[in-house]
Order: C-alpha cells, then structure tokens, then sequence
C-alpha cells in the first residue's frame, strides 16, 4: 500500500511538472501571438502550421547558443540562480489541488499532490524564495546592470508580499482555513470568494503581476534602464531558465488566483448532475484549466496594454495605496463576518 | 510671446484626481482598446508567399534595355554617369564592329557599364539624363543583401535587360555569376581603372 501511495505521488508530481513545463512552453507561444494580435499583426507563422512549432525552435536555438559565463562572475552562484528561480517556479504547484479524486483500480488518487494544512503559508514561503533566484544571479554576476535588477526585484518583491498576505489573510477569514483544498471545497458549497472578496481580489491580482515581475511592473528586467536587467549576463539554457521561470511562475499565479478567487476546481452543479466521480473530477480539472488559461490571458492582455511603472510609482502605489487598502479590506470582512456570521 | 494661430492651449501641472491617481479606470479603459485590435484585420503581408503591388513610380534597381530587334540601346554617352549626384555609375565605351550589329544599337556602345549600388541614392537621375532611353529603374527586385562589397557593383550581366520570356516577365538582373568579380573575370572592373570621385577636383 505504502509503495503504491508513493509511485502514484510520483506519477502526479510527474505529470503536473510536465503540464507546467508544457503550459509554460506554450505560453511563450502565446505570448507572441497575442502580443502581435494587439498590434494588428500575425506573429510566428513559419514553424509548423500558425508556428505551433515555435516554442520547440525556441527552446532548441537557446541550448544551442553560446555559453558565456563572465570571467569575475561567481561561477556557483552564477549557476544556482537560474537553477533557483526554476525550481522554486515548479515546487509551488505541489499544494494546488487540481480535483477532487478519481479512482483508478479500487485506489482513490487525490488530485493534489500535498494537502498540508498550511498551504497558503507554503505558497507564501515558496514565493519568497523565488526571488532568491534573481537576487544571486543578479549578484552574481558582476554587472551593474543585472545588480540593479536584482536590487529591485527583490524590493518589489518584499513591497508586494505584504499587500499580498494581507489580502489572503481575509479569505482565510472567510473560509476558516490555511489549506487550499479546503478553500475550493468552501467555494463549491458557497459561491466564489471574489464575491465575498472583490478588494481582495483586485489587491491579489495587482500584486501577482507584480511578484511574477510581469508589465506593467515588470521593472527588473527594464530595457530602456538596464539592458536586459538581472538576466544581462546570460546567455543560452541558463537565460532560458529564467525567462521559462517567469513563464511558469505567470502559470502557477493563475492556479492560485483561479483556487482562491474564481472556486479552482468547482464548477456549477457539480454534485446534481449525476456524474461518475472521476467524470466530476476531469470535468473539474478541465474546469480549472479554462480559468487558468483566462488569467494567463489577461497577464498578456495587461501586459501589451499598459506601459512600465516608473519606480516611485511602484513603490507608491505599493506602500500607500495596496497596503492600507487590504488592511481596510481585513476589516471590513472582520465586521462582516461579526454581524452577518460566517 | 504672440502665437502664431489661436490653437495654442496654455497647460498647467495639475493634480491628478482620485479616479486618475488609482490608474484602474485609465487602464480599463487601455484594455478596451487593445482588445478590439485583438479581433482586427491584421496587416500583415506573408512576404516571400505574397508580394505587395509596387507603386507606378516605386523606383527600383537599374535595368539597361534593348530594343524591339533585341539589341543593347546604350550608346556609352555617359551623360548618366555625369548627371548622378552619388558618382555611382563607370563605364568604358567601345566600337561596334561590322559582326556586332544585331548587338548593339548605336556605332558605340559600353563594353563595361557598372553602377555601385552601394553608392546609388535611387534618385532616377540617370534615367532622366538617358538621351537614348536606355536606362530605367524599373525592376522590381528588392535591393539585396550581400556578404561582399564587390558584389555591389553591378555589371552588365546583373543590368542588361534580359529577352523577354514568352510570357514577358523577364526584366532585368538575373544570378550573379560568382567568378565575375573574385579575379577570374574577363572583363576589368572600370572601377579599377578610373581615378574617381576622390582624385576629381572640381
Ligand atoms: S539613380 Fe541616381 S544615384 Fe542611382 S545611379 Fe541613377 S543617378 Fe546615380
Ligand atoms: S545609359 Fe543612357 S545616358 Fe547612360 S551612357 Fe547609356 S545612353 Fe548614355
């Protein structure tokens, strides 16, 4: 029994980094289109019919391409930085619940691979971490340029964390609880937390652009300021790890905010339709995707729409107006939920 | 200071108002517009697959042409030469020969005729000198990319008008022969002879 358990967290961990992995290539993909559908024109069209090939040709050229590693950089951490941002982009969705269960030969597999009790604090931890990544490769690599992008990443980072905790320290309130199984199990027998918690939405979602360090905050990689930002001194697969960080990370925030905000695998009539319970299941997996896939959109809609924050403005708006706001917000739900019980 | 015409608006730094300071309405607003380019016609021309109509007076790379019996209409009168602005065209005359009639038109003709495209401004200068109407920039190739300088020159086999197919699509150019311009040419490059631009005083 114990040895089964195992090999089927192996196989889900397995298959949930290779649907990261995959949604993260093709993200890039998608990214260029819809960049070029904003502007009116077609984008990659010459790798395979519509270029589906292009994120293959992509990923082959930067494994291709020279490896440059400057010469006073710090060879170890200059490796662990791209290696860092990586797995702490992969190791978030371990907590996702990505369904219910489904039941394959008498045995129940829980579509999440660790439902710890602390989930959020996991996440929480896990993100904080993510900016380790930037921060040493930056450093690391000797450059001013890619030093100043680490500075303001990781002062991004730390500004909108807080916004962001305290915004999900309201839904905590509204649900009673830190794991995120319970919080979709919440949704389905109530109604999506973005109606209990618009503010709070609006608050998580502004800040997750920002800790994804995705336009209109996207100021650690700035162009017009710091050539390439952190990632100035890289090149090939190591250059690659970031940018595929960046894309994963975009993936694992929409799982996020689909899971706390928009009910994550629940769907309408979930339990009246009859369904077989592993129906229910990949129907809510699918369910789960389709926002997923929403929110990854509008990070692109946001990103070819709205120009780069200047500096202070960022931290303003950080500062003054994101973090009083989710405290008014924690307020508010504590005299809601005081009156009108839970 | 007194304006000029009466459109000048005065400006003044002004306080952002609360709905401005809190950007959401300013950005909603951005997406609604990025949206509708979204599902627009796009404007993209698939380049090599589908080639966009040159305008009637798009002025392209240089063709020499022929007349009606096939033969070379440039006499080597050089007035193309004297009238570019950018100095880019060379050539050398020569006689035509009792054998060389059904080659060339005129008694003399240009035994080399070279314009360096490198130099070329595309002004159409030339074409408007040419008492012979010999010369129009009218072929429709891209100006191309090259690895070599020398293969900028463009001699006669490149600008010699060729005869025309059946269904009359050949105008000028055609493959650059490799040799011509690496040692192994048969004629010398007139630019090889001619003290030019630099040396002229004028
Ligand atoms: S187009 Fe103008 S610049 Fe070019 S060769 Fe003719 S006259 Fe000279
Ligand atoms: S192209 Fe025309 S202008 Fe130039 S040398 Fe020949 S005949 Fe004279």
């Amino acid at each position: 029994m114990e040895i089964t358990v195992i090999i089927v967290k192996f196989a889900l961990i397995a298959i949930i980094f290779g649907i990261s992995l995959l949604t993260a290539m093709y993200s890039t993909y998608a990214e260029r289109k819809f960049a070029s559908f904003f502007q009116d024109r077609i984008g990659p069209d010459r790798a395979g019919p519509w270029g589906i090939f292009q994120p293959l040709a992509d990923g082959g050229k930067l494994f291709f391409k020279e490896e440059i590693i400057p010469t006073n950089a710090n060879l170890f951490l200059f490796v662990l930085g791209p290696s860092l941002a990586m797995l702490t982009a992969c190791m978030t969705s371990a907590v996702i619940p990505w369904g219910t269960y489904l039941t394959i030969f008498d045995t129940q597999v829980d579509l999440q691979v660790a439902d710890i009790n602390v989930g959020i604090l996991y996440v929480f931890g896990v993100v904080s971490l993510g900016v380790y990544g930037i921060m040493v490769g930056g450093w690391a690599s000797n450059n001013k340029f890619a030093l100043l992008g680490a500075i303001r990443a990781a002062s991004q980072n730390i500004s909108y964390e807080i916004a962001m905790g305290l915004s999900i320290i309201a839904v905590v309130m509204v649900t009673g609880s830190l794991s995120l199984k319970d919080m979709a199990v919440w949704q389905g027998q109530n109604a999506w937390m973005v109606v209990y918690q618009p503010l709070g939405f609006l608050i998580f979602l502004i800040c997750s652009f920002a800790e994804t360090n995705r336009a209109p905050f996207d100021l650690p990689e700035c162009e017009t300021e710091l050539v390439g930002g952190y990632h100035t001194e890289y090149s090939s697969m190591k250059l690659g790890f970031f940018l595929f960080a960046e894309y994963i990370n975009m993936f694992i925030s929409s799982a996020m905010l689909s899971t706390l905000y928009f009910g994550g695998y629940t769907f309408p009539f979930m339990n009246d339709l009859g369904l077989s319970q592993n129906m229910v299941s990949i129907l809510g997996l699918v369910f789960l995707l389709g926002k997923i896939f929403f929110f990854i959109f509008l990070f692109m809609w946001v990103r070819w729409t709205i120009p780069r924050f200047r500096y202070d403005q960022l931290m303003r708006l950080g500062w003054q107006v994101l973090i009083p706001l989710a405290i008014i917000n924690i307020v508010l739900t504590g005299i809601a939920i005081t009156f009108f019980g839970s | 200071m007194q304006s000029l015409t009466n459109r000048a608006k005065p400006v003044a730094p002004k306080e952002m108002t609360f709905m401005e300071r809190i950007y959401l309405p300013a950005i909603l607003k951005g997406m609604t517009v990025t949206i509708k380019h979204f599902f627009m016609k796009k404007v993209t021309i698939r380049y090599p697959e589908i080639k966009k109509m040159f305008s009637k007076t798009y002025r392209g790379l240089h063709v020499l042409k022929k007349d009606e019996q096939g033969r070379e209409r440039c006499t080597a009168c050089g007035l193309c030469a004297l009238s570019c602005p950018a100095e880019a065209i060379t050539m050398t005359a020569a006689e035509r020969t009792p054998a060389e009639k059904h080659l060339y038109k005129e008694e003399k003709y240009a035994a080399v005729y070279e314009i360096n495209m490198l130099r070329c401004i595309f002004c159409g200068l030339c074409e408007e000198a040419c008492p012979k109407e010999a010369i129009f920039l009218t072929s429709e190739e891209i100006a191309p990319a090259n690895f070599d300088r020398g293969d900028f020159i463009y001699g006669k086999d490149k600008l010699v008008e060729k005869v025309h197919g059946p269904q009359g699509k050949v105008r000028g150019g055609g493959p650059l022969d490799k040799n011509y311009y690496h040692g192994n040419a048969q004629v010398t490059s007139a630019f090889q002879n001619l003290e030019l631009s630099n040396n002229l005083k004028v």
